[in-house]
């Protein structure tokens, strides 16, 4: 386990709630920001604060080289060969329409087939449903083993001469599911397919390398990682973003404008027209270096033991469910469950009212929900400042809700 | 631990629509049908009204739900039985600002469904406690078009 001074770090964990210490189990929505995040965006705007790319004078320059250095901190972290194929987004729902709309408009056509799984988040459907929908090509499912997790074969049997994109999370925000997106990659390539990983909920948790994923996309949301809200990253492969059109045009953006015609700047600037996220990046970059600090295989590992207890002392309540892989090292850290005779929304209030935050309902999750066969779940999702109390005081709640509601 | 708020929320007559759900099915004869979901939560509602002479006749839900949303389905369909469109339409309005924490007109007749104020105070289970109403005025909107 980390050390719980940690928690010192992030100021939002000392307070009361409903008049109880408060216990934060909603990471998955969004983690909390430590300190060191906190006063980057703050000493950004205090000292730094000017637009990037443009300005002679020195704040712009500063501006622009805390903008372009948090690209070189994504580039690292997430082992890209280069800072050219790291581009700055909303988040990741901006980056998978990004490739749906430019990559997909432009490479897919009538009969081709997209490949997904029934554990995608919204953001990882619906762009796809769109682009199916506008180029007449088909969206296939791929089917889950019956714990929740994705079996290679079921993989390479959905596969076709016609399937042209693979889109995969790799750590399901309901199931915990860490899904082997090395191999699938391999198979995606062997037919000639691309690969796309929706790493929202693997970026905050595990060591990622996309040269070794050998992935040709991968988006992550930098509020995720304890960074701020608004800012993301695409990682793409070099060769596919050149031939990429940008989806957004405006200022930023632009090499020369003519009347009639204008052309784009060079990679990654031809994907972010407008003033781009330049605070967001800045803190996102701080972020990264917060959670390299603590290093992300002691996260990891840290929130396997937190599961494990979870999972034990969760199983001792009656009529609790958890779904999702048995096998607690199969997951990362996120346990979704029902108890029987709560609704989820009842549970989240009962445990709110005693200071544990938990996520109640289809977590954008609605295809899984109906696979499941459920119209709602409770969430207790993990990060690195929570502890095995925080654990006992959800297990202490869902007792208490058990009896409340019998 | 935070009993005794919860019992602002969760008043005995709630739990009891809740567990005992009053008008629960589906009406063979009903001439209004509507379904109705809160996209942020998943509760759904299927709601089937007789409506005859601008007259609810008769009104039975299905749905899925937390405890406030089917408690307030369940006592839902027990005013509006017997009551005309416009009164129910009201009804509907008036339950909308008591959820606001505003005060209602002393003159509508609430009965059970006052057990429901305590939901003012839980600004995220508004939304549970409004669905039926909200798919009630519009299956009585779309029945008068």
């Amino acid at each position: 386990m980390l050390n719980k001074d940690i928690r010192n770090d992030f100021p939002i964990l000392d307070q009361e709630v409903n008049g109880y210490p408060l216990v934060y189990l909603d990471s998955a929505a969004t983690s909390q920001k430590p300190r060191q995040v906190i006063e980057a965006l703050s000493n950004y705007y205090q000292n730094d604060n000017a637009n990037v790319h443009r300005g002679v004078h020195t704040l712009g320059n500063r501006a622009t080289e805390g903008y372009e250095g948090a690209r070189e901190t994504v580039r690292k972290f997430l082992n890209a060969s280069s800072t050219e194929e790291i581009v700055f987004t909303r988040g990741t729902t901006t980056a998978l329409n990004l490739i749906a709309q430019s990559y997909g408009r432009a490479n897919i056509g009538e009969g081709d087939e997209i490949l997904i799984t029934y554990m995608e988040h919204h953001s990882n459907i619906i762009p796809w449903q769109q682009l199916a929908k506008a180029t007449g090509a088909v969206l296939k499912y791929i089917d889950l083993e019956e714990d929740g997790t994705l079996s290679l074969e079921k993989v390479s049997d959905a596969m076709t001469d016609r399937t042209k994109i693979v889109s995969i999370m790799y750590v399901s925000n309901v199931l915990g599911t860490m899904n082997p997106i090395k191999e699938i990659t391999e198979i995606a390539h062997a037919h000639n397919a691309i690969m796309v990983v929706d790493a929202a909920q693997a970026a905050p948790h595990l060591k990622l390398d996309v040269q070794d994923l050998d992935c040709d996309f991968l988006a992550f949301s930098g509020h995720k990682l304890c960074g701020p809200t608004g800012i993301g990253a695409l990682y793409g492969k070099k060769a596919l973003l050149n031939e990429m059109e940008p989806v957004e045009f405006g200022g930023e953006m632009i090499d020369f404008v003519g009347l009639y015609d204008s052309s784009w700047k060079e990679l990654p600037w031809k994907f972010e027209g407008g003033t781009p996220i330049i605070a967001g990046a800045i803190g996102m970059a701080a972020a990264i270096d917060y959670i390299e600090s603590i290093g992300l295989d002691n996260i990891e590992k840290h929130e396997h033991e937190l599961v494990a207890y979870a999972m034990e002392q969760m199983k001792t309540v009656e009529g609790l469910e958890i779904y999702g892989p048995r096998d607690s090292s199969k997951r990362a850290g996120i346990v979704t469950f029902n108890l029987d005779g709560v609704h989820p929304h009842d549970l989240a209030t009962v445990l709110d009212m005693n200071g544990v935050a938990v996520r109640a309902g289809h977590h954008c999750c609605q295809p899984l929900m109906k696979w499941l066969d459920v119209s709602a779940t409770a969430r207790a999702s993990f990060y690195l400042y929570n502890t095995k109390e925080d654990v006992d005081r959800l297990v202490e709640g869902l007792r208490m809700a058990k009896e409340y509601f019998q | 631990m935070g009993n005794e708020k919860l019992d602002q929320l969760y008043r005995s007559v709630i739990m009891d629509h809740y567990k005992t759900p009053r008008n629960k099915g589906v009406l063979e004869s009903s001439n209004v049908t509507i379904d109705m979901n809160n996209p942020t939560c998943g509760d759904v509602i299927h709601l089937t009204l007789q409506v005859e002479n601008d007259i609810v006749k008769d009104a039975k839900f299905e749905g899925e739900g937390c405890s406030i949303s089917m408690a307030s389905a369940s006592m839902m369909t027990q005013l509006i039985k017997g009551k005309n469109t416009e009164d129910a339409v009201n009804a509907a309005h008036a339950f909308s600002d008591m959820m606001l924490g505003k005060d209602i007109d002393d003159s509508m007749d609430f009965g059970d469904i006052e057990a429901l104020t305590g939901v003012a105070k839980f600004p995220a289970r508004i939304k549970c406690a409004t669905l039926p109403w909200k798919a009630m005025e519009k299956g009585i909107a779309s029945d008068s078009e």
